[in-house]
């Protein structure tokens, strides 16, 4: 029996795939006539295929437990794809490029002279109570003057269509790899669309990523050492972080592969002996870096990292203090920072935000607990937040005194009820809600994943898209419609 | 390279040679034992002193017979020596390696490892033990193939070769030791039928009936086939033949003058040996020094290559899940 797509309950929200009308929208119609040629149980097969190729390829997250340590799962991925027209995604593009941009210019600016502050455009009572500020990097220029090299804004669309931004990760962002092996995965699954359809290649991310580095590199008048620093195999990234190393041809090293030597250069131990390091992509966070300036008991890092750094012989990426920017609060001010460094109008919109550090606005966040989302501003993964609408009374009180004793610590949202994508579900074909994670590459020049990692919650009716809360993905096709 | 991925990817070749050859083992045991008649049979436990396991399995005070022998050899957790946790170490030293081996072969290393979970219910029973078993040593030939084939002949490589050849060279030794133990030390013209088989079971073990055949043409004797899996340079099981690639890969390595030193002495040790005139119980202590001496290869070469071991408190941090808060896929 094939899809009966009048029955799909397109019409509560904005759907990725399906028009108002029920008919598919141009950058999904190629998919939707190939989707409906099939039936259920034909769907149900390439879902297995596509299972069992990630599980050959070796495609995993890792979840901790703690009763089982850490586990390894195959990564969820949803095989119907979710499809975005060219022609908008060059505007996306646009607004991510002018906003890495800014949030760039800022973070050097809060590092130096702190223009914003003295224009009064960005109050200096939330630098100094920023968690990921760091004093040690007042007065540094890191290459190209850049700090964020790399980022992955998460962005969302809500029910009347438009794309907001909803974050900025910007200390060690994930998902990158994944987005390009759902693409190897689908692929395989449906060779066919991919012959007839305008699909743009996503798979150019780690040579882009590689380029980027290699501008970093103090020492250009050679090929430059580049590596990747992952805190090792029980870390829930380190799929991704072996992957980008593989793709680039670098080494995947451990702080206890590295030292700081006499001459402040940092060198990785090989069979050879000590060989000299220009660029670090590295996937700790800040606090783990370097034992002998932040957390003395780690061992993670490498001792004199940050004095190797400061001299300029190695380069960071992301540069150590860029998490400053990585900071729900600071998020609420991205428009105002386009406007002051690059006196431009932002492209993409935030979704709307209170500030519960100002008081008007956390008093308009308490009265109205029953119908916001209240974030932690340095939270990720969707831990530590309020789900308004969907808590308990008691939950609400319990967390309304969170709030008061610390409200620079919280921001409030709307609840934005996501777009969906048609997801495979059991032997079913029924909307879920997405969102999406581009990643921004910025050095010399500044570039954009084709697309993103598309995350989805595959729980009806859920908002939660994080796999470590039962989430699952989809490969993203930017589709050209007119070509 | 680095020091930490060449010892990664030493340990990985000996875990899964070690697997491999245990595989090996625990099949032509099952076959040698339907050839002989009850009562002359050597049952199960050499086996156990093959895989240097007696200090792992005594203590427990459990049957040694056929069924708890080839669980504890095959499937027992506890048992460092087992299929089961060689594999188990493989895997975790594959699985920091990604970027190291070919995607290919690591795609196949993840299937196996993924199989042998899910099959190892069949490897108790007698009837589906065999197949099992030779899924193993096959699957492991496949890998030997795929590296051979897509491999850059790298740091890398050579550190997988060292690792495969000195758990080869070690494990031949150990057959040729046990083996030889309940067989009948001197020359008699005509071998008893009985330990002809037992002859060809050690031949079997390493697959090396037919390329002892075709290499010595000359009927089972004692001195031949010791000689065969001991000193032969064309037969890549024997321990010579897998000592002389050991030093052709530290050939190729830096700073590896010491090493070099170490196996010269091996070498010296094993053409001044005379195989065929030996009393049985000097043979065991020849092949327990040359056992010793393949070990300080390995010493000297984890001295030269490997970093220093981690201490504790490191390893705990390592444990830790999630230490950089912002993984948020």
């Amino acid at each position: 029996m094939s899809i009966d797509w009048t029955a799909y309950p397109a019409r509560d929200q904005y759907d990725e795939l399906v028009g108002p009308g029920g008919g598919a929208r141009a950058a999904g119609r190629a998919l939707m006539r190939y989707l409906s040629d099939l039936d259920k149980e034909e769907i149900g097969v390439r879902q297995q295929a596509a299972e069992l190729a990630i599980k050959e390829m070796g495609i995993t997250f890792t979840v901790y437990h703690e009763q089982d340590g850490s586990i390894d799962r195959a990564w969820p991925l949803d095989i119907i794809p979710r499809t975005i027209a060219r022609k908008e995604w060059v505007r996306i593009e646009a607004g991510l490029k002018q906003r890495v941009a800014a949030l760039n210019r800022f973070i050097d600016d809060v590092y130096h002279d702190q223009r914003i502050v003295a224009a009064g455009v960005f109050p200096a009572s939330i630098i100094a109570t920023s968690r990921n500020y760091r004093p040690m990097c007042v007065g540094i220029r890191p290459p190209r003057g850049c700090w964020a090299h790399i980022c992955g804004s998460d962005i969302v669309r809500g029910k009347d269509g438009t794309v907001y931004v909803l974050e900025d990760n910007l200390r060690v962002p994930s998902g990158v790899s994944y987005m390009i092996e759902n693409r190897q995965v689908v692929k395989r699954v449906f060779p066919e669309l991919f012959e007839s359809a305008a699909i743009l290649p996503v798979d150019d991310y780690p040579s882009q990523l590689y380029d980027m580095l290699v501008a970093l590199a103090p020492r250009q008048d050679r090929r430059p050492e580049v590596v990747v620093l992952t805190p090792g195999i029980f870390n829930s990234a380190y799929f991704e972080h072996a992957y980008l190393a593989r793709q680039m041809g670098c080494e995947l090293v451990e702080g206890r592969d590295l030292a700081v030597l006499d001459d402040d250069c940092v060198y990785m131990r090989t069979i050879r002996g000590w060989t000299r390091i220009d660029v670090i992509y590295r996937r700790i966070d800040d606090d783990f870096l370097d034992p002998t300036v932040f957390r003395p008991e780690s061992t993670l890092g490498v001792s004199g990292l940050m004095r190797a750094w400061a001299k300029g012989n190695v380069a960071l990426a992301n540069a150590p203090g860029a998490g400053v920017a990585d900071d729900k609060l600071v998020y609420t001010y991205v428009p105002d920072m386009i406007r002051f460094y690059l006196d431009e109008a932002p492209i993409l919109p935030n979704v709307r935000s209170w500030r519960c550090s100002e008081p008007d606005e956390l008093d308009h966040v308490l009265a109205h607990l029953d119908s916001l989302v209240v974030k932690p501003v340095d939270g990720s993964g969707g831990y530590g937040m309020l789900m308004g609408p969907a808590a308990s009374q008691r939950e609400r009180t319990h967390f309304a005194t969170q709030l008061k004793a610390n409200p620079r610590n919280y921001i409030a949202q709307p609840v934005i009820s996501l777009s969906t994508v048609p997801t495979f579900v059991g032997d079913r074909i029924e909307p879920r809600h997405v969102d999406l994670r581009p990643f921004i590459l910025s050095a010399a020049k500044t570039f954009v994943t084709t697309g993103g990692l598309t995350r989805v919650a595959l729980r009806q009716g859920s908002l939660v898209v994080n796999s470590s809360q039962g989430g699952g993905s989809k490969d993203t096709w930017i589709v050209d419609t007119e070509a | 390279m680095l020091a930490r991925v060449a010892e990664n990817v030493y340990w990985l070749a000996r875990y899964l040679e070690r697997a491999e050859n245990t595989a090996r083992l625990v099949s032509v045991n099952t076959n040698l034992l339907l050839d002989l008649p009850a009562g002359y049979t050597p049952g199960w436990q050499p086996l156990i002193d093959i895989t240097g396991s007696r200090e792992t399995f005594d203590p427990r005070g459990g049957r040694a017979d056929e069924r708890s022998i080839v669980q504890f050899l095959i499937a027992d957790p506890d048992n460092p020596g087992s299929i089961a946790s060689s594999l188990k170490m493989a895997s975790e030293n594959a699985r920091s390696l990604r970027d190291v081996l070919p995607t290919a072969t690591w795609e196949l290393l993840n299937q196996f490892f993924q199989q042998f979970a899910e099959q190892l219910p069949t490897a108790l029973s007698k009837r589906t033990r065999f197949n099992f078993l030779k899924r193993i040593v096959l699957t492991s030939q496949m890998l030997t193939g795929a590296i051979e084939g897509t491999m850059n002949r790298n740091d890398a490589y050579t550190f997988l070769m060292l690792g495969r050849n000195l758990e080869r060279a070690d494990m031949t030794s150990r057959i040729a030791d046990v083996r030889s133990a309940q067989l009948p030390p001197t020359e008699t013209p005509e071998l008893r039928p009985f330990d002809t088989i037992q002859w060809m079971s050690v031949l079997k073990s390493l697959s090396g009936y037919q390329m002892y055949w075709l290499s010595r043409r000359t009927r089972i004797s004692r001195a031949d086939v010791l000689g065969f899996v001991l000193r032969d340079e064309q037969f890549p099981r024997a321990c010579l033949f897998c000592l002389k690639q050991i030093e052709r890969c530290l050939r190729a390595l830096p700073h590896s003058a010491k090493v070099l030193d170490t196996l010269a002495i091996v070498f010296g040790f094993l053409s001044d040996v005379e195989l065929g005139a030996l009393e049985q119980i000097v043979l065991h202590d020849i092949i327990d020094l040359l056992q010793l001496h393949i070990n300080g290869v390995h010493a000297e070469i984890a001295k030269t290559y490997f970093p220093a071991p981690v201490n504790a408190s490191t390893m705990r941090q390592l444990q830790q899940p999630d230490t950089s808060r912002a993984l948020s896929v």
